[in-house]
């Protein structure tokens, strides 16, 4: 059985459609990313998928059970963190913890070894007693995201859950979330981090309601249709001016302190070196590198938007 | 760069808040022109330290100087030569996209063929000539915050900060708004800005890593990827901040 199936779902508010019938299974076990633009239905989907929010059309079933008929007994299984979580501002990090442990039910022996294991993840130990009012924006995030962890629900879906958050928080969230993935819970996540999109089993692609495209990250990979190079130099402004006019760039990025020029053939040695000679030795070195998640995702938007 | 003066400079900067120590002993100088990223953990201080130097919090000890004045003496002054952009941006959501250019104008006391001027500028630089009727409720995220930038910028500040400005919002926007960022600095603007998308820190000219209120590196990109030998910002982040919490354990 799919820890998620939804079929044919459409979400209309007036006459804006934010969902335009997704298709989608969601196997157990597996971590799933959901990455798309803002506004792109995302958390439309997920709210439908947390029995919050009625679909116009279609049917999603979680373990089974239907969003719209079933809604009491999917609560009982599932896991659900909102883009805007509700703390209890004049409760301590320790007591919004012990809170959320009563609320889910959770095991006395079991909940001090979660809460050791969230204030690891967290570093909030050291502001156990102080109000969560009064932590900083990125620490009230990791506290929300301590709270929805306190449990293990068979299915967790999570709404942008690392925004805000910084990367070394971040690399130890996702090590929470493997390590719940290992206790055997589904997990439904968005991100706006594409390095976070390599850590899933796997990636759905979301754009204008529809659900571009799903894949392993290497299967998302693959659709990349051009020939990646990293190109360092000086001047990175001069030359991506200078990549832009030629005929066999197909499209070019600035990354950082490096360009990303996507070439319709892989260019001949000659051809680089006639280039040098143009940019009068602002191109300086040259390599083939593997298209990121975030290529991939920035050309299927733009042939999306071109259809 | 333009001119070697440095346009902000500080002094063993430190705030306290009580026994908390949330900034310090920071010093540094910014010359015209820099995009400057100041990295580290949640809480590790950026924001106070962003706070001080727009002249909205006074330092406990040590000193500042924004744009020629000191923070602490002359604030109002600072408040005037300041660009401020923040992850809420902070429009009127029931307002359009011009009234916004136009009240963000009058709250600045720009002059009316100035108004016209800008917002002709804002409209074509921005692309927003198109959604100039629109609620600004009703902009997609990315559009926001490129009227959120725009406004921060209608006074012609020298020194722009830009506190987390790219949050939610998705890639094709954020490498737009950072093409109008190096145009910015172009321009000789100087820019402060904070992130938790390490890729981004890579367009900067010097990060400023910040750990427990302390800076525990200023350099470029490039260097301190070489001097701690890791080949991205990402893994140059995690190892500095791990390093950090071991010898405090």
């Amino acid at each position: 059985m799919n820890a998620i199936e939804v079929r044919g779902l459409r979400k209309q508010f007036g006459s804006l459609t934010a969902v335009n019938g997704v298709d989608l299974d969601i196997h157990e076990g597996e971590i799933f990313g959901l990455i798309g633009p803002d506004g792109a239905g995302k958390t439309t989907l997920m709210r439908i998928l947390c029995t919050l929010l009625k679909p116009t059309s279609g049917r999603a079933t979680l373990l089974g059970y239907d969003v719209v008929g079933q809604a009491e007994a999917i609560r009982h299984f599932l896991g659900y963190m909102p883009q805007r979580f509700s703390l209890y501002m004049d409760l301590t990090v320790e007591q919004n913890l012990q809170f959320f442990a009563d609320l889910f039910q959770v095991p006395t022996a079991e909940r001090k070894r979660r809460i050791a294991q969230l204030y690891a993840f967290s570093r909030l130990k050291p502001f156990q007693h102080r109000q969560a009012g009064a932590l900083s924006g990125g620490m009230k995030q990791k506290l929300a995201l301590s709270c929805a962890l306190i449990h293990t629900p068979r299915i967790l879906i999570l709404d942008e859950p690392t925004t805000g958050v910084d990367p070394l928080s971040r690399k130890e969230f996702w090590e929470i979330l493997k390590s719940i993935q290992q206790e055997g819970t589904s997990i439904l996540v968005s991100t706006p981090y594409m390095d976070e999109a390599d850590l899933c089993d796997r990636v759905g692609l979301m754009f204008q309601g529809e659900l571009v495209t799903v894949g392993t990250p290497n299967e998302i990979r693959r659709l990349f249709p051009f020939i990646l190079y990293k190109i360092q130099g000086q001047d990175l402004y001069r030359l991506r001016q200078f990549f832009q006019q030629q005929p066999a760039v197909a499209q070019v990025q600035l990354f950082g302190d490096v360009l990303h020029v996507a070439f319709h053939q892989p260019p001949e040695e000659s051809q680089w070196q006639k280039w040098q000679y143009q940019t009068h030795q602002l191109l300086q070195q040259w390599e083939p590198i593997p298209p990121g998640i975030e290529d991939v995702f920035l050309n299927l938007m733009e042939q999306h938007h071109a259809r | 760069m333009h001119g070697n003066t440095p346009i902000v400079e500080t002094h063993q900067l430190t705030r306290k808040f009580g026994n908390f120590v949330a900034v310090e002993g920071i010093t540094f100088s910014v010359k015209p022109g820099e995009i400057v990223g100041f990295l580290g953990a949640n809480g590790a201080g950026k924001t106070t330290l962003i706070r001080m130097l727009c002249g909205l919090l006074v330092p406990t000890s040590g000193t500042a100087r924004v744009a020629g004045y000191d923070v602490a003496h002359n604030p109002e002054e600072v408040k005037y030569r300041i660009g401020y952009m923040s992850q809420k941006f902070s429009l009127y959501e029931d307002l359009t996209v011009e009234e916004n250019i136009e009240l963000f104008a009058g709250l600045y006391r720009l002059k009316a063929q100035q108004v016209t001027r800008k917002k002709e500028w804002l409209f074509q630089q921005y692309l927003l000539r198109d959604f100039a009727r629109t609620l600004t409720r009703d902009l997609p995220l990315g559009l926001k915050q490129r009227l959120a930038l725009g406004t921060a910028l209608l006074h012609e500040p020298p020194v722009i900060f830009l506190d987390e400005p790219t949050s939610g919002v998705d890639p094709r926007f954020r490498r737009a708004f950072w093409d109008n960022i190096h145009a910015l600095a172009r321009e000789g603007k100087t820019i402060f800005v904070t992130t938790h998308f390490m890729e981004e820190a890579e367009y900067c000219h010097r990060i400023l890593v910040m750990h427990a209120g302390k800076a525990i590196a200023l350099d470029s990109p490039e260097t301190l990827k070489r001097r701690y030998q890791k080949s991205t910002m990402q893994e140059l982040f995690i190892h500095l901040v791990e390093q950090q919490l071991q010898e405090v354990s």
